[in-house]
């Protein structure tokens, strides 16, 4: 089977555009296939599984309690600085920079959401596409950059959070300059293919 | 992070007072409150079942054995991990979890990565060299199948959803890259100053 990336970015196996069904079935089969492969495979190798699953399982519940402080917090932060305007302030400020690189307006608040929250990055990415739709440039450009990265400031937090870790050290700079990089590579990406 | 916390919390009530919405802050606070608690809430059933899962996996010795086919894979990215130890298990189930766009067995996994290397962390309030690695190249996000960015296009009524796979790729690739390679420099510098 052939696999190529297409003069208009889009990744074709085999026949045009058959990547998209191909896609909704994989990740349909993955898990209940995994699934099906660990409960099989502890069988074989004479696991009791439900004692094992329990004793597993009793964890999720203390390691969800310890990370609540910290993914409240961000969020009354996050949404404290984008419902009273000042991210849009902030996205003004950096918008002759970024109209320099041929960048529009409206990305900015993305862009800055992106990396500390995913539920509020992909309301943003979803205002975007309602507005302009999926299939423009800054459409395009918006989901890009949103399925790129990931939110680099609450993985960090709640990571470190639960264990223990107070000095992050230098994960922040390096996550920073990931995120830029990102940025950089889809508005670079996006103009070649899109443009 | 406290930098970040307090600007972020600062500079929002103040332009709450410039834009004239300070009646709506407390709303506002109490609102993502209570969106924070629930998406915690809604993380203990996803976080219950894989831990279970993983358990499984690790008393069988899947675990294991996946862990030592794709070791090599990373091992030259986490110098500081014993051979075979099962914060490796955990890194890799993560890595494996995000590249197939499956977010909510990433974090599950993430955790509990990030719960082994406390185990050989040798100053347990400073994160570790490995910490470090792991976050930066998962923060940066190594997605092969972005599932959710191609559902809300495709409900946005996009003419080819998926078009945006090859860009992703493209920029994804491009911040872990450049993740690794910072996360590299500040590493070996790091290391000199200690």
């Amino acid at each position: 089977m052939q696999i190529t990336i297409s003069e208009n970015g889009i990744l074709h196996i085999g026949e045009n555009k058959m990547f998209y069904p191909i896609l909704t079935t994989m990740s349909q089969w993955l898990i209940p296939l995994f699934l099906l492969f660990v409960f099989l495979h502890a069988y074989w190798k004479k696991v009791k599984v439900y004692d094992a699953f329990i004793e597993g399982a009793g964890e999720g519940f203390w390691m969800a309690l310890k990370i609540l402080p910290y993914v409240v917090g961000i969020y009354v932060a996050i949404s404290l600085f984008r419902e009273s305007g000042a991210l849009i302030a902030l996205g003004k400020i950096f918008a002759p920079f970024l109209g320099l690189l041929g960048v529009p307006e409206e990305i900015l608040p993305l862009a800055l959401v992106r990396p500390l929250s995913g539920p509020a990055a992909l309301g943003l990415t979803l205002e975007i596409l309602e507005r302009f739709g999926p299939d423009s440039f800054i459409g395009r450009l918006a989901t890009t950059l949103d399925g790129s990265t990931d939110t680099t400031f609450y993985i960090i937090a709640v990571y470190f959070a639960s264990v223990g870790v107070k000095r992050p050290r230098y994960s922040i700079p390096v996550g920073l300059i990931a995120d830029t990089a990102g940025l950089l590579a889809a508005i670079f990406i996006c103009h070649r293919v899109f443009g | 992070m406290n930098w970040i916390f307090g600007f972020l919390i600062i500079s929002g009530i103040l332009f709450a007072v410039f834009n004239g919405k300070i009646g709506e802050v407390t709303s506002i606070i109490i609102n993502a409150t209570s969106d924070g608690v629930l998406r915690t809430f809604n993380l203990i059933g996803i976080l219950t079942l894989w831990l279970g899962v993983a358990k499984i996996a690790e008393k069988s010795g899947l675990l294991k054995t996946f862990t030592r086919i794709l070791e090599p894979l990373v091992r030259p990215l986490f110098p500081d991990i014993p051979r075979g130890h099962p914060a490796l298990g955990a890194i890799l189930m993560n890595f494996s979890a995000n590249l197939f766009g499956f977010g909510s067995a990433a974090t599950p996994f993430g955790l509990k990565a990030m719960q082994e290397l406390q185990k050989i962390n040798p100053y347990k309030d400073t994160a570790s060299a490995s910490m470090c690695t792991f976050l930066a190249i998962n923060t940066s996000s190594i997605t092969l199948i972005p599932t959710t960015i191609i559902a809300i296009r495709a409900e946005a009524g996009s003419s080819d959803p998926a078009e945006v796979i090859g860009t992703i790729l493209f920029a994804t690739g491009f911040s872990t890259l450049a993740a690794v390679v910072a996360d590299y420099y500040f590493r070996k510098r790091y290391s000199a100053y200690r």
